[in-house]
């Protein structure tokens, strides 16, 4: 799952910054003599360090930005099996179809009916696959290939008042 | 560096303000703390919280800690600036004034009214209440709302007049003519580029969340007046992002004042610092749309720029105020106390907690992380380990509180800074699994995932109390300069 790889990156990035915090804290209180030497080797570094974070941010910039969510919205449906209507409603949500089989690429077109919500779609061990907004006036199609059986459920991604963490329904996908 | 005995003490009134302006933060802080405590207990289980009141609570928590942050973010940067303009008292105590009254009708709103509708107000939720708030409850946060930012707007226009007469214009505020012209004048000090910074983003914010604030008013009582839910998102989000990012922008220059003193090193502004400025006056209003990447409607462009302007946006930060933090510290000799040793945390909190923001700003990871426990993660890091870290580290700089730290300010300082990681970490985990955000009812799975944060809140509660304490106990000996 891409939580895995987006927690791996951000533990690997958090230790390196506090490997130099810790290192800077723990040598402080040393007397390093002149700073103008200082100086200048840190800006060596940090001259370095900008500049693998400019090469770092062009690459995953062009490669994340290859393959995005919104093409569905865009009215973009080949290969799409099925398309589902969903609309939010203050607790509920209204949902044209609540099945689909493994292998099916679905589009959920998602509405709102009153107030902002968020749909989220939760696999059988909840984990989130997708989610987009539920606005009112607005609709977002958020394209989903079900590769498993199982119960998954629609749950509510966005605060809408007093019953928002009940807005939770099922969603069936059978062999 | 500034040499300290050359600046004129502040007059009485200014001080008076200052230290009012800190001492209601270090209590509305730690009561804040406390609801958001509330809020992970009853998460945990430990607590039979009533949805009402949970989100209530909530609606005060965000509220409160954006204002609260506004208004001691406001005050060390008016502290310092007065060392180089001529700001006006007046309005800092008008400022004052417009808070404490915008304060009495958000929690009438929350607590008599029964808004709940979230500190983000997102429309049309507040015309929503489905029973639980009616339209005058609303009204009574939104106009709370624009009560304060009214008073903000007051203290940024004398900033930005201060500085124009001073320097002459606020591009020059900014050092441009050093960064972009040969200029040989020296150029501003950190304190008024980061001021000029602030009074430009938070000037064009504020009006942003007035303008909103009021077509949301209008259609509370008048809904017939059709305003678009998507332009309201741009705006409250727009508004939203710019306050509350400018509240580290304005604390940040007790860091630039405060550890050249500790370490007798200057903090160098050179052509890098006044570009990262400059970068950072744009990035942090081009960044905004990376709230609304899960808004598909939004223009591909806007989404993509969302992405970049995330990415790029860490870069000042990182590059040079972090690192600028590392460098000067670095075999300094430095005396380690509570101002210098909770300036150097906040730093390390601020660039930790940029992480896990700039992975959520790419596109790919928002379509599983956003609106989960992942976002309050990096944000309570930022804020906690590294906004409100610095805050008390000038709170504890202008009560003279330097020197060999007590034992109870040492155990406040590993209690806050150990629960303030641990809250932000745990956060993050329930993220990775998935986990909503703003749900008052956690599933049977995910409590487990909320009891350490529980004890992490009181942790972090019990050291913000300490040091709020100790600042309030110590007001006598607060500095003039």
């Amino acid at each position: 799952m891409i939580q895995d790889t987006v927690l791996v990156v951000t533990l690997v990035l958090m230790g390196a910054i506090v490997a130099a915090f810790l290192f800077v804290a723990i040598n402080a209180k040393n007397d390093g003599g002149e700073y103008a030497p200082i100086q200048g080797r840190a800006y060596a570094i940090r001259s370095k360090l900008f500049w693998v974070l400019v090469v770092a941010g062009v690459l995953i910039t062009t490669v994340t930005t290859l393959d995005l969510p919104y093409a569905a919205t865009r009215g973009e449906m080949a290969g799409v099996d099925k398309q589902i209507d969903i609309n939010g409603k203050q607790w509920y949500w209204e949902i044209a179809d609540t099945s689909a089989k493994v292998g099916e690429t679905v589009v959920f077109n998602v509405s709102a009916g009153d107030v902002t919500h968020g749909l989220g779609v939760y696999d059988q061990d909840m984990r989130i696959i997708g989610q987009t907004q539920a606005m009112p006036g607005y609709a977002n199609s958020l394209k989903l290939t079900f590769d498993k059986p199982g119960n998954y459920k629609l749950m509510c991604m966005e605060y809408c008042g007093v019953a928002h963490h009940a807005m939770v329904s099922d969603f069936t996908v059978t062999e | 560096m500034n040499d300290s005995t050359a600046i004129a003490p502040m007059p009485g009134s200014s001080k008076l303000a200052i230290l009012a302006y800190l001492g209601i933060s270090a209590l509305v802080y730690v009561l804040m703390m406390v609801l958001g405590l509330l809020m992970r207990m009853g998460q945990a289980n430990w607590l039979g919280l009533p949805a009402d009141l949970f989100y209530q609570i909530m609606t005060a928590h965000g509220a409160g800690m954006v204002g609260i942050s506004g208004l001691a973010g406001s005050a060390v940067m008016w502290y310092f600036l007065r060392r180089y303009v001529d700001l006006t008292v007046g309005i800092l105590w008008a400022n004052l004034a417009f808070f404490l009254s915008g304060v009495v009708l958000i929690l009438g709103g929350i607590f008599l009214g029964g808004y709940a509708g979230g500190w983000t107000f997102l429309f049309p939720l507040p015309s929503h209440g489905m029973g639980l708030w009616g339209p005058v409850g609303a009204a009574c946060f939104l106009g709370g709302l624009l009560l304060i930012g009214v008073g903000f707007l007051l203290l940024y226009l004398d900033v930005a007049r201060a500085i124009i007469s001073k320097y002459g214009s606020l591009a020059r505020g900014l050092g441009w003519p050093q960064l972009f012209g040969n200029s040989d004048e020296t150029p501003p000090p950190a304190a008024v580029v980061a001021a000029t910074m602030v009074l430009l983003v938070n000037i064009t914010g504020i009006v942003a969340g007035a303008v909103v604030l009021v077509l949301i008013l209008v259609n509370l009582f008048m809904p017939e007046f059709e305003v678009d839910a998507l332009l309201t998102k741009n705006l409250i989000y727009f508004f939203g992002h710019v306050f509350i990012n400018a509240t580290i922008y304005q604390a940040v220059i007790a860091v630039y004042e405060i550890l050249p003193e500790y370490t007798k090193r200057p903090w160098k502004v050179n052509k890098v610092f006044l570009g990262a400025w400059t970068a950072s006056t744009i990035m942090v209003m081009a960044v905004y749309p990376h709230h609304l990447l899960m808004d598909f409607v939004m223009p591909t462009w806007a989404l993509v720029l969302g992405q970049i302007m995330s990415y790029t946006g860490g870069f000042p930060i990182l590059v040079v105020t972090a690192f600028g933090a590392l460098t000067i510290v670095h075999r300094s000799g430095i005396q380690w106390d509570m101002p210098s040793g909770l300036l150097f945390l906040s730093m390390f909190g601020w660039a930790v907690g940029v992480v896990p923001a700039v992975i959520d700003g790419t596109i790919a990871v928002n379509n599983v992380m956003h609106n989960t426990m992942w976002v309050p993660g990096h944000f309570h890091m930022y804020l906690i380990v590294g906004l409100v870290a610095m805050l008390f580290g000038f709170k504890y700089y202008i009560t003279g509180q330097d020197g060999k730290p007590g034992m109870f300010d040492k155990l406040a300082f590993w209690i806050y800074s150990l629960g303030g990681v641990g809250l932000s970490v745990t956060f993050l985990i329930s993220g990775y699994f998935s986990v909503p955000r703003r749900w008052a009812q956690h599933m049977p799975e995910w409590v487990g995932l909320s009891q350490p944060a529980a004890l992490m809140g009181a942790a972090v509660a019990l050291g913000a109390a300490i040091f709020a304490i100790r600042f309030l106990t110590s007001l006598k000996h607060a500095r003039a300069v």
